[in-house]
């Protein structure tokens, strides 16, 4: 059916407030009497507290402190394993860990007041490796450093060596990422023993934020109330730590009597929160001469820093993600994620996917290499297809077709042409250009039987006025939530855009329709919305308010007159699972993701002899991702992902001293600028997927996988060097290159 | 040190606040003038999210003291339009995608209005260059490229009749 | 932030002569403060040591640029895109207009004076091999008097100069010679723009009858100051450019430099890179001139 909605470019929701600067974020806002909070935090990687003393010259009668023994409730920020403590008592495991809560009306007394609360400890053997920490030498977590294991498993993989006419193997390695969002963590948090605590903050996830304040305060659900505000960028850093500073907050309002503001400066908050796991991924593969993948061995680790958090389900995806976008007749994924001293990594953009993926497609380009096959050949022999089954064994639908994606991105790329030109080129220049391909899949939504135990609920009321709102949890941080939602609520409702518009995004208004991850929104909450809407429509037209055909302003009137006539309109979507979805969680068997996004990529980069910098010139982005909801804000999706994923191949290094970011400013932690982008060329095929939103399938996540592999590929052309981590310096180029072919120094001759 | 009187103009209007003389322009815009479009990123000059039109000149509001922007002229996003009234560059921004969460935003839109005042068509590098002080992470740039490239051509349409 | 704006005092005074006369009265009490890009970010981020700061922003007598018949006189208050859009400095000092594009943004261009940019004396700083590759002369005034003395004495050490704390600088000398010469600068960042450097080198050569005559070279970030590097300038004065000893250029660069490791970059790098600039230098400088 032809829609008039969906598939168009309609204007971001919020989009006039955040061009007029009106759009209030958390740091914008002030309550009256609010204090000013601020976070007393560890200065080593691990040890006991033995000592806390308060220096003299602080006038400390003004402040309000908060220690773990003002909490009312459990002392640990619930997500799936409750080890985070909120407060350190006795221990402490990473730098930076809070200790201690403070808070005064004068925001600029803080600063010092921090510094003066001296801590002793006695230091304890600290680890900051993922080999460190599988030596268990000391053991820092548990009783042997293994947050979680998983063991996937399909074929027989020890079989397979004795008939391989190769056998490769590689190790790859990628480092920390920081999300860098532009508006730092914060809330502002209010208390009374009436109403309980209130909560407005930068987040993902309001009711992650809801569940963790209930445990830590001891309150019940409808003591707690969490609103979310206008958010300037999250990326996944914006999912668990949130519950983490919410916490903080409501501790000091609840002990101060007043409303507290609880912003982190960017030091803080690079030094503090989350990062993207660091990895070390071993693949060992078995191949037939013909160029046929016949089985794989891969090893992968992640490091998940001192608590558990969220990295159960961070390696969860990682694990289904490693064998990438090939049918493998046998296959091993052994899965560990270890613990380190240093803060938890947690949620990126991604989830685990993007570390497996540079892992199996730089091992792709190196297999080629092995068998004599062009990168481009040893791909198409392998993809997945219609009615092959992937590592878990899900079975590929119809439409599926990696081979298009792969010829439309080597076409848009120029790729032969170039390939062949460099080829010829680079001897003879200074500047070694390089072309390079990275083919991938990413699961929407939860993993495997996340969606169904999560069982999301999404709304639809109507105003009196006769405007329709939708009521999600889902929020909106920049990729466009209110937008598509609106627009697919309109679409369902058969009336305009502007006339629906998104209820505040509060855990006392909205049902919990879930966190805002996984690429879940368009896909499965946006279904939800779609079936409340048609909820909405079929009451008015059976009681007889609204009869078709009709335009938005009879559709209005006759919401108005039935919210004035029986109170209220509303109706609800409930998550349903696909038929014949089934997922098995202890052997990893069965349909891990409701669909999958796929992509071919295409790196072109230039590799300076001089500086040993890579600059990547042009970038082709190729993408299935079922129904496009909004070419050009999907399209942004896809560019904002690219380029972080750049800044993750080449410049984002996070440089760690002893599990502390030492480079925890903006000037020293370098992502690309408007001047170190490549012109992107981004394309979509639409294949519409059936139990999506007007057959949307998951798109937020999909662009940050394929940028890091595409490019080293392409590095690795250039060069004719392997290069197997990222992020890939200058100064890890010129490690290389100055032993090898490029060593200047000769007498010029004329 | 005590509180002086400092007068501004302020997206023209005159106004006149308290402040030590050492406060950054971007905390006296936000708290004290409840200008709060105006964003601090970094606070160390790096990512343009405080950028403000000092007489004229594109100055990041976080490494500017109050008292040297005593007796001037500033312009905030606040002074560039409003929803009712975009000015041309913000309505670019809207329709084209410039704008994602939001942050940079403000910043990006002054960075790119003081762009085209000195050079109404500038070339894609010139574009490039206009905003290399202003760090965005979320829409890889693309998007706001075209958006200062339609504003210009906007221009020039007007120019043009 | 970090700092608490009440514990920080900052006078404008008006006229030069009224802020040279407080510098005077109380040596080392004051700190001046012109376009903030670098005393601003310590003091947000809580680092700020000295709480007296003297404004310097728009004294009109510092921020005049002056083409005299032998030499430009840039004012200490000049910012950075000020010199980048003059014309004579655009035609006769191209090295120091790319180097003035280099710093950070427009926005810190439009705040960064040169003087800050001298004083500051960081080893990473962008103009200065420009400035060193153009025979700069620096102007000190003071209530005592002023003096005048080549950039080449400027630095002391890490952070630290020859100008007194009752001293500003005044004016930087250009002298107006170099019509004809070759140049080649370059800075290698983290990025290409809003970058700190790793190193970069600025350099032009009068280039006659197939002969270098004579060449200028700065570099920046390879030691605790921004360097000359003379030795190689008389190495290669007189040099035929069809047979420059670049492995010997390089050799005296090696022991010339004493990079470090820092968050940015390691010794090794800065060194080899340092190395294959001068040689790009020098190739192109030959080319050009050839
Ligand atoms: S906040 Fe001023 S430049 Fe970042
Ligand atoms: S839109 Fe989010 S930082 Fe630019």
């Amino acid at each position: 059916m032809q829609q008039r909605i969906v598939g168009t470019s309609s204007v971001r929701k919020e989009g006039a407030a955040k061009v007029c600067g009106t759009a209030r974020y958390i740091d914008d806002m002030a309550l009256p009497g609010m204090l000013y909070g601020a976070t007393v935090r560890s200065s080593i990687p691990r040890g006991r507290i033995t000592k806390i003393e308060f220096d003299l010259e602080i006038p400390w009668h003004e402040f309000t402190i908060v220690t773990a023994a003002d909490i009312p409730g459990s002392n640990s920020i619930a997500l799936v394993q409750n080890d985070w403590p909120c407060l350190a008592e006795k221990m402490v495991n990473h730098f930076e860990e809070p200790i201690l809560l403070l808070a005064h009306p004068d925001c600029h007394l803080l600063p010092q007041a921090v510094s003066s609360v001296r801590i002793e400890y006695e230091p304890l053997p600290s680890i900051h490796s993922i080999a460190e920490s599988e030596r268990q030498h000391p053991v820092v977590w548990g009783t042997d450093n293994i947050l979680k294991s998983y063991l996937m498993e399909k074929g027989d993989v020890d079989a397979a060596w004795a008939h391989a006419d190769y056998i490769i193997e590689g190790e790859y390695e990628t480092g920390a990422q920081e999300h860098l969002y532009i508006e730092n963590n914060g809330v502002i948090a209010d208390y009374s023993e009436d109403a309980g605590v209130t909560v407005w903050g930068s987040m993902q996830c309001p009711f992650y934020v809801h569940k963790s304040l209930m445990h830590l305060m001891a309150l019940p659900e409808d003591k707690v109330r969490v609103i979310q505000v206008e958010t300037g960028g999250a990326f996944g850093g914006k999912e668990d730590y949130p519950s983490m500073i919410a916490a903080h907050a409501a501790l000091l309002a609840r002990k101060a009597a007043r409303p507290i503001k609880l912003v982190y400066d960017r030091a803080e908050d690079m030094a503090a929160t989350t990062k993207r796991h660091p990895s070390r991924t071993r693949h060992r593969t078995a191949v037939a001469k013909d160029g046929t993948l016949l089985a794989a061995e891969i090893d992968l680790a992640l490091d998940g820093g001192a608590y558990s958090t969220l990295s159960s389900t961070v390696l969860s995806r990682a694990t289904i993600h490693a064998g990438g976008c090939y049918y493998w007749p046998s296959l091993r994924v052994r899965a560990h994620a270890f613990a380190t001293n240093t803060p938890p990594h947690g949620a990126f953009r991604g989830f685990g996917a993007p570390q497996s993926l540079f892992a199996i497609e730089r091992h792709m380009d190196r297999i080629a290499a092995a068998i004599g096959f062009t990168p481009e050949e040893v791909r198409r022999k392998n993809f997945l297809r219609p009615g092959l089954t992937t590592a878990t064994g899900q079975e590929i639908p119809p439409g599926v077709d990696l081979d298009h994606l792969l010829t439309r991105a080597l076409e848009a790329s120029s790729y032969h042409e170039k390939k062949l030109r460099f080829e010829q080129e680079n001897p003879r220049r200074a500047l070694k250009k390089g072309i390079g391909i990275a083919a991938f899949l990413h699961g929407a939504g939860f993993t495997g039987s996340g969606e169904r135990r999560m069982r999301s609920i999404a709304s639809m009321d109507a105003t009196p006025e006769g405007n329709l709102r939708v009521l999600v949890s889902s929020t909106e941080f920049g990729q466009g939530t209110n937008t598509i939602l609106c627009q697919i609520a309109a679409e369902a409702l058969g009336i305009d855009y502007d006339a629906v518009c998104m209820a505040p995004p509060d855990t006392h208004v909205v049902p919990n329709s879930g966190p805002t991850v996984a690429s879940r929104t368009a896909m499965v909450v946006g279904k939800l919305v779609a079936s409340a809407a048609v909820e909405i429509k079929r009451i008015l037209i059976d009681s007889g308010y609204l009869h078709e055909p009709y335009i938005t302003a009879d559709f209005q009137q006759a919401a108005s007159a039935y919210v004035k006539d029986r109170g209220s309109l509303c109706a609800e979507g409930h998550y349903q699972a696909p038929p014949n979805v089934y997922w098995d969680d202890d052997t990893y068997h069965g349909e891990a993701y409701g669909a999958y996004a796929w992509a071919v990529y295409v790196a072109e980069v230039a590799v300076d002899t001089v500086d040993y910098h890579v600059s990547v010139d042009d970038f082709v982005a190729v993408q299935e991702v079922g129904r496009v909801i909004n070419p050009v804000l999907a399209t942004g999706q896809v560019e904002g992902g690219i380029a972080q994923g750049i800044g993750y191949a080449l410049y984002e290094k996070v440089v760690w001293q002893n599990g502390h970011m030492s480079n925890n400013q903006m000037t020293n932690y370098i992502i690309v600028t408007s001047q170190d982008i490549p012109p992107i060329h981004v394309y979509f095929e639409e294949v519409p997927y059936s139990y999506g939103a007007f057959g949307a399938k998951g798109l937020g996540e999909l662009p940050i996988d394929g940028p890091a592999p595409a490019i080293l590929n392409a590095v690795s052309h250039a060069t004719i060097e392997d290069f197997c981590a990222i992020p890939l310096l200058p100064e890890d180029v010129m490690a290389k290159l100055v032993r090898s072919r490029f060593q200047v120094g000769e007498e010029v001759s004329a | 040190m005590t509180n002086q009187r400092i007068t501004m103009t302020v997206n023209g209007v005159d106004r006149t606040i308290e402040a030590y003389p050492m406060e950054r322009l971007l905390d006296v815009l936000r708290e004290k003038l409840q200008l709060t479009g105006t964003k601090e990123g970094c606070g160390e000059g790096e990512c343009g999210a405080c950028s403000v039109l000092l007489n004229g000149e594109l100055v990041n509001s976080c490494l500017v003291p109050v008292a040297q922007a005593a007796n001037s002229r500033v312009i905030t996003i606040e002074g560039l339009g409003s929803p009712a009234n975009l000015d041309p560059v913000q309505e670019a921004f809207l329709r084209y995608g410039g704008s994602q969460c939001g942050m940079c935003t403000p910043g990006m839109i002054v960075a790119a209005k003081y762009l085209l005042n000195h050079n109404p068509h500038p070339s894609p590098e010139e574009i490039r260059e206009g905003l290399s002080g202003n760090l965005c992470r979320c829409t890889g740039y693309m998007r706001i490229f075209e958006a200062v490239e339609m504003a210009s051509r906007a221009q020039r349409g007007k120019s043009a009749t | 932030m970090r700092a608490c704006p009440e514990h920080f005092n900052l006078v404008s005074s008006g006229s030069l002569s009224s802020v040279l006369g407080m510098l005077a009265s109380d040596r080392g009490k004051w700190l001046p403060i012109a376009g903030g890009t670098e005393i601003m970010v310590l003091f947000s981020a809580g680092k700020l040591q000295q709480r007296n700061l003297i404004n310097l922003w728009n004294l009109a007598e510092l921020r005049e640029i002056r083409v005299n018949e032998d030499t430009v006189s840039i004012g200490g208050g000049c910012t950075f895109s000020q010199i980048r859009s003059h014309p004579v400095i655009a035609a006769e000092f191209p090295l120091l207009a790319l180097a003035a594009g280099w710093i950070g943004g427009v926005a810190n261009q439009n705040r960064a004076t040169i003087a800050g940019n001298l004083a500051n004396a960081s080893p990473a700083a962008d103009s200065p091999p420009a400035l060193l590759a153009c025979e700069a002369e620096i102007e000190l005034i003071s209530a005592r008097g002023t003096r005048r003395l080549p950039y080449t004495q400027c630095h002391l050490g890490y952070k630290r100069t020859v100008i007194a704390p009752d001293e500003l600088i005044y004016a930087i000398q250009l002298p107006r010679k170099f019509s004809g010469w070759c140049t080649y600068a370059r800075k290698v960042g983290t990025r290409n723009a809003q970058a700190i450097s790793k190193v970069c080198i600025a350099a032009q050569a009068k280039i006659d009858f197939g002969r270098i005559q004579t060449i200028r070279i700065g570099m920046g970030s390879i030691a605790p100051i921004p360097l000359q590097l003379s030795q190689i300038e008389q190495l290669l004065a007189g040099c035929p450019i069809d047979r420059i000893p670049l492995v010997e250029s390089r050799k005296l660069l090696d022991t010339a430099i004493t990079p470090i490791d820092d968050i940015r970059s390691t010794k090794t790098y800065r060194r080899q890179v340092a190395g294959n600039l001068l040689e790009e230098c020098l190739r192109t400088l030959a080319g050009t001139g050839a």
